[in-house]
């Protein structure tokens, strides 16, 4: 009977096969079909590690190392082998809580359980001396190289700039980035990330399920070197960028001076500042809030490039130029000034008591109100034009040759256009083209809507040093080599106004200085020429300001000082622009008392160690 | 008669073969799983390869013992072997050394002897010995009690020892009773149940039961002899039902804990690979990532460093996905199976009833173990260690199933003269 069952052996044939059949279609969907499992294999044991490249240093002018690295480490974590650490010890090496510990566990266990995640960031060398002894005792995590910025001088902040974590967002848009990696956030870390920060470099590795390394993928086929960012060779001077920010303490305002014949930035001094060294490292945030929170201060404004302030009498020289490019001027005319400038209704704009009537020269010398009044009128009035309007554009166009009211295009982030009011403006203040040369007659004293930084104030005494034309400020001269020349900026800009009509302004401003509004700071060694300014301030006290350059001929410096709040240019901002020449030409200042004055002179903690020394005792301007 | 000498000649040289293949494929994937660059000998003593070796050798000693031996000796101590091996499964239980939660192991010396996988051979020779009696007949309800009493009872002693996974095994055996004439409806239900379990856990258990509703009618509106099917069809339908909310109270009150991760996980409800699922899921990465080719001897990323657990033992078969790829998982595959279709095929052909059936309990173990490893490699059963036969590091599973298989070797050998 058990004979005739011969046939059940085709059914356990059968389920043989078909268990084997199971298999093979399993394995076939596992193996060929999916592309999952490959990548969790590779996840499983492959680490890239990321070889991260030093950044560019940056040099001064005369070669001083301004800006360098330090080796700084990343602790890195794998969720899933930390397992079993004393964490009350690793929270003692790192200096964090309990709570904060379980907070970046959390953080790095949803990131990813078996992908590394920063633990924490940018370990100083010091500190991590402590670590590394001991770091053996908690399985999961490890080290990884990095660098931090130093300042070899707490100069030069605004600058600088600094670098910060790369964003979401940017490493959305930009294949470079990985999360973690670091990236200029402004100043010249930002304008030249793609050369200061180098090309990573990248290892693959092998390890085990402990995470322990067991030597490179495919003898490191796959590995590639990590090249050093360029270094890059600043125009500061470091001795000059460095007095002008002592000379600044307790100020509120700007030094820039400009090197006329290429357009090279010697300094750049914002103030209040603060040491760059503060942004650096896991230090940065919490000391980028208090920044931030200062808004007394605003010690991360860059006045340099973002404040705008009237230019006051300053302007008179653009004036002086454009009316005589406009036929209207001429050297030898002269207007009397009763002391004022009537502009209707009874109104006027005061001018104080000096010798009448004056030419060209002798107005700039005594910065008289009436003149340059007179001297705005007769271009905006001027005839060969068919209206207040076309008169103002033309006018508007030639100011702005000059690069003012506009973005000068320098090499460092956070510039600002100024402003030089456009028509539409005045129509919708006063009505479509119901405005007329009295209207807006305070343009031709500077004072009023218009709005020049720092920056283009130095930039306007480079040019009327140069006889009509400039080079785009820049803070880097030569990228890589020392000897290059950065070649963005070797474009000679000339402004709408003949050359022929500066010499008579350059006479002007050397009289400013030797018995005019500036007499007070003229230099015996140095003949150099200027021009003061006061900017009106609604808000408080005025704003005082002055411009010059030297020496008068083969200039060699152009400078623009602002002091907020400081009353009228020849009070501090020619003083301390002096001083800027002399520290710059001479390399040392011989006028001790004056140096002193200016450097403890506090105009900002309400403390009156003022300047005030006669008040009468400057010229105003 | 032919002389004692002629065995050598007439012994089955294909079941032969496709044991040498699969032994030394075991041998050299336990190599590749242990592998590491400061033990490189594939003969260190030191290593599992180097011991895998030695247990190699003592098993070819073994098989040539057991052709030399007179084959009636198996069948007439059939009864004796099955016994002392259920005494050593009761003894272990006092004297065995506790290794991962079981207590099922002897330590001799250095090596651990784990009775349990002789208790397998030994119990299909037991069954093979009691239904071989001619006059037998399992449709008599005291001989398949007493068929099933002789397979359940190791099984109940080798739970009690913790060891779940070699207990479920000696199902296999119901394969040898349906050969012997047990009913295919037995086999079916068998096969039907694990099914329904599952279904019972992935779907809507009402959902289920009106689909089983709907079957049963099916059947009986089908049927001609309206009055007896009417009974059969409510049956069906009670003891499916009744299975399918026994299957979900089991598994939400009496299974343990991780037995039901380890369900969960094969459902797909669990993705903690932490836990529960990080067995499974790095056996299908590191088989995966082999790919049509595979990484190559010794290339394996995977169970060189260790990512993959029990990666010697248990999960041996991810060591040939990875590192010899579709290509080598299929010729394994099928060598298995050839190996298991050869034994079923060379059953058939025995005169002697106690050698067919024999034989069929040896196919049955091969099968058994071959479907739960791999199936739980691949992840399509859930993780219960038993090992892959030759594969598996380990010397009991080694001789045991060399010991199994040279028996029915021997048997074969000499079918004309054994009736
Ligand atoms: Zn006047």
């Amino acid at each position: 009977m058990e004979r005739a069952l011969a046939y059940r052996r085709l059914i356990i044939i059968g389920i043989f096969l078909a268990v084997g059949l199971i298999f093979t279609a399993r394995l076939i969907y596992v193996q060929i079909l999916v592309d999952k499992y490959i990548l969790s294999a590779n996840n499983n044991v492959l680490r890239y590690i990321t070889q991260y490249p030093a950044r560019g240093l940056i040099f001064d002018r005369n070669g001083k190392l301004l800006v360098y690295n330090e080796a700084a480490y990343d602790l890195m974590v794998i969720p899933r082998q930390a397992k079993n650490i004393d964490t009350a010890e690793l929270c003692r090496l790192i200096g964090i809580d309990k709570d904060e510990f379980t907070r970046r566990m959390i953080k790095a266990r949803n990131y990813s359980p078996y992908r590394q995640s920063i633990f924490e960031a940018q370990i100083t060398r010091e500190n991590y001396g402590f670590l590394e002894e001991k770091l053996f005792r908690f399985p999961g995590f490890f080290v990884q190289s990095r660098t931090l910025r130093k300042y070899t001088y707490s100069i030069a902040a605004h600058t600088f700039g600094y670098i910060g974590e790369a964003s979401p967002d940017i490493i959305e848009g930009d294949s470079y980035y990985r999360s973690g990696d670091y990236i200029g956030v402004n100043g010249i870390e930002k304008s030249y990330e793609s050369l200061l920060r180098g090309e990573k470099g990248m290892k693959v590795r092998v390890v085990d399920v402990l995470n322990r390394d067991k030597g490179s993928f495919q003898e490191g086929r796959y590995d590639t070197l990590a090249y050093a960012g360029t270094n890059l060779y600043s125009s500061l001077d470091e001795d000059l960028q460095e007095y002008g920010e002592k000379l600044m303490a307790n100020k509120k305002g700007s030094i820039v001076a400009i090197e006329p014949s290429t357009g090279e930035i010697l300094c750049m001094i914002t103030s209040p500042t603060y040491d760059p060294n503060l942004l650096v490292g896991n230090i940065r945030k919490k000391n980028y809030r208090n920044l931030v929170l200062d808004t007394v201060y605003q010690p991360l404004f860059n006045r340099a490039l973002m404040a705008m302030y009237p230019p006051g009498s300053t302007f008179k020289l653009v004036d002086a130029l454009v009316g005589q490019q406009e036929g209207v001027l001429f050297p030898t005319t002269t207007y009397s000034c009763p002391g004022g400038f009537s502009i209707g209704n009874g109104k006027m704009v005061g001018c104080h008591s000096h010798p009448s009537p004056l030419n060209l020269i002798g107005a700039i010398q005594i910065s008289c109100n009436t003149y340059f009044c007179r001297v705005f009128r007769s271009i905006i009035d001027n005839s060969s034009y068919t209206s207040t309007r076309q008169a103002y554009e033309h006018w508007r166009k030639e100011v702005m040759s000059f690069g003012l009211g506009r973005k000068l295009g320098l090499d460092v982030t956070g510039e600002l256009n100024g402003n030089i009011p456009s028509p539409a403006y005045y129509d919708k203040y006063h009505g479509k083209d119901r405005w007329r040369s009295m209207t807006i007659i305070s343009l031709g004293i500077g004072q009023g809507e218009i709005g020049i930084t720092p920056l283009q104030l130095a930039n306007l005494a480079a040019t009327i040093s140069n006889r009509g034309w400039y080079h785009i400020p820049h803070i880097i001269r030569a990228i890589g080599k020392k000897d290059s020349i950065n070649p963005g900026f070797t474009e000679k800009k000339f402004t709408d106004v003949n050359p022929a009509y500066f010499d008579i302004v350059v006479e002007g401003m050397a009289d400013v200085v030797s018995e005019g509004t500036a007499r007070a700071s003229k230099i015996d060694s140095i003949d150099f020429c200027g021009k003061t300014g006061t900017a009106q301030n609604p808000h408080g006290k005025n704003h005082s300001i002055f411009i010059a350059f030297a020496p008068k001929l083969n200039t060699k410096i152009a400078i623009s000082v602002v002091v907020e709040n400081a009353g009228f240019g020849a009070a501090w901002a020619a003083p301390i622009a002096s001083l800027m020449l002399e520290k710059y030409l001479k390399r040392k200042v011989s006028r001790k008392d004056l140096e002193e004055r200016m450097m403890n002179a506090d105009l900002i903690h309400g403390i009156n160690t003022g300047n005030e020394i006669g008040k009468g005792h400057f010229l105003p301007d | 008669m032919k002389s004692e000498k002629g065995i050598f000649y007439r012994i089955d040289l294909v079941l032969v073969s496709l044991y040498v293949a699969l032994v030394l494929m075991g041998w050299l994937n336990i190599y590749a799983a242990v592998y590491n660059d400061s033990h490189q000998a594939i003969t260190d003593l030191h290593q599992k390869y180097g011991k895998q070796m030695v247990f190699i050798l003592a098993s070819l000693l073994l098989a040539i013992s057991i052709l030399i031996i007179d084959p009636k000796f198996f069948s007439q101590f059939a009864y004796f072997i099955y016994g002392f091996f259920l005494l050593m499964s009761v003894v272990v239980i006092f004297a065995g050394r506790e290794i991962a939660g079981s207590k099922s192991w002897f330590a001799i010396g250095g090596f651990g002897i784990q009775p349990a996988e002789f208790a397998k051979m030994a119990t299909a020779l037991a069954l093979a010995k009691f239904l071989g009696y001619l006059d037998r007949n399992i449709k008599h309800p005291r001989t398949l009690v007493i068929a099933v009493s002789i397979i359940i009872l190791p099984a109940l002693l080798i739970l009690l020892e913790h060891d779940t996974g070699s207990a479920l095994v000696f199902f296999c055996f119901v394969l040898v009773l349906y050969r012997a004439g047990l009913s295919g409806y037995v086999l079916l239900a068998l096969l039907v149940i694990p099914v329904l379990g599952v279904l019972a856990l992935i779907i809507n258990k009402y959902i289920l039961v009106a689909v089983l509703f709907t079957i049963s009618g099916f059947i009986y509106l089908r049927s001609r002899r309206r009055a007896r099917t009417l009974m059969i069809a409510l049956a069906i339908f009670l003891a499916s039902s009744g299975l399918v909310f026994s299957v979900h109270f089991a598994v939400n009150h009496v299974l343990e804990p991780h037995q039901r991760q380890r369900i969960n996980v094969l459902l797909g409800n669990n993705t903690d690979l932490k836990g529960a699922g990080y067995n499974v899921n790095q056996s299908l990465i590191a088989i995966g990532s082999g790919r049509f080719w595979g990484k190559g001897f010794l290339q394996g990323t995977q169970t060189k460093y260790n990512f993959v657990p029990e990666q010697s033992t248990d999960f041996i078969f991810c060591t040939v996905g990875e590192e010899h790829g579709f290509i080598g998982s299929f010729i394994v595959i099928a060598l298995f199976l050839g190996l298991m279709i050869r034994i079923v095929m060379n059953a058939d052909r025995q005169r002697s009833k106690f050698s067919r059936l024999y034989g069929y309990g040896v196919a049955s173990l091969f099968f058994i173990h071959f479907g739960i490893n791999i199936g739980m490699a691949l992840g399509i059963l859930p993780v219960i260690g038993i090992p892959l036969p030759f594969f598996s590091y380990g010397g009991s599973s080694l001789w045991a199933f060399t010991i199994l298989l040279f028996i029915f070797i021997r048997q074969d050998a000499m079918r004309n003269e054994l009736v």
